[in-house]
């Protein structure tokens, strides 16, 4: 599965907007995650994931910053979370199943905060590249 | 044990009580068959399917989306009973429509999303958290009778 020239457009020139909420996107998504998937709450027991806390937001930023990498390398996404893909592989060890929740929740966030832009072809664009992401993240599991 | 907490039951209706059926059925399905084409294989006698405008304007999808949403709507009205109000249709998705109960959980994400689409800040964490449960309980309901 790889991008078209079409979808990188889209989520790139999305992606402009997009990040201008970065912080507060990722908090939402992250809200969103762990009150309607409670086990993804099993990740973080050293957390505290009250509403507002500093470390829900630190976090939140932290995975939109990654995103953010991806769609700045849009043509070379294994390159650029190269990394983070070690990093859940080996040390996080997340089950891959996860990936798609959190997908999710930032479609829902980014659908919520900009309607006219998430349009069927965006929505499509994006899942795909957020499917890409987690392939990627996932990659070195076994 | 009640599938949705008082509260929870409470963001539902308020916020179905909203929802244009006919048109946020026409659009979800419509997302569906673009975001995930194939799903667009238990539907080859709808006509033209070849782009995103052609799948979200296509009055064949519009209708049976509506039909869809229309159903689902009905089993918001029995939560407590999602099994027995779906035990038909989870027969008729099996033996006649042969669905991969998979498209069941596809779709409820999709109405998730739409839902976020049409009521923005509305759709906040705790009220997308109900319909989470709601879309998941309605899946499972589908896939009960599956033989």
């Amino acid at each position: 599965m790889s991008l078209t020239k079409t979808e990188r457009a889209i989520i790139v020139s999305m992606w402009g907007k997009i990040s201008t909420q970065a912080d507060a996107i990722g908090t939402e998504t992250l809200e969103r995650l762990f009150l309607s998937h409670p086990q993804t709450k099993t990740y973080f027991p050293h957390f505290d994931l009250h509403a507002g806390s500093a470390q829900l937001r630190a976090h939140g930023s932290k995975v939109v910053a990654a995103v953010g990498d991806a769609v700045k390398s849009i043509d070379n996404i294994a390159g650029a979370l190269a990394r983070l893909s070690e990093l859940h592989a080996y040390i996080l060890r997340v089950d891959p199943v996860n990936f798609k929740l959190l997908s999710h929740c930032l479609l829902v966030t980014v659908a919520a905060r900009f309607p006219a832009d998430f349009t069927a072809e965006a929505h499509a664009a994006w899942d795909k590249f957020l499917s890409i992401v987690s392939s990627v993240l996932t990659e070195k599991y076994r | 044990m009640t599938f949705l907490t008082p509260e929870e039951s409470g963001h539902v209706s308020s916020l179905w009580g909203k929802v244009d059926v006919e048109k946020v059925g026409g659009e979800a399905l419509g997302r569906l068959l673009v975001v995930y084409p194939w799903t667009q294989r238990f539907f080859e006698s709808f006509g033209d399917l070849s782009s995103p405008s052609a799948i979200m304007g296509n009055p064949k999808v519009k209708a049976h989306g509506k039909k869809v949403l229309s159903a689902f709507s009905e089993g918001l009205h029995h939560l407590d009973d999602l099994k027995g109000t779906f035990a038909q249709l989870s027969e008729l998705h099996c033996d006649k429509l042969h669905v991969d109960p998979q498209n069941f959980t596809l779709l409820g994400n999709v109405l998730v999303i739409v839902l976020a689409e049409h009521f923005g800040a509305a759709f906040n964490p705790s009220v997308h958290a109900a319909f989470q449960k709601v879309v998941a309980g309605v899946a499972n309901a589908l896939a009960h009778k599956y033989h």
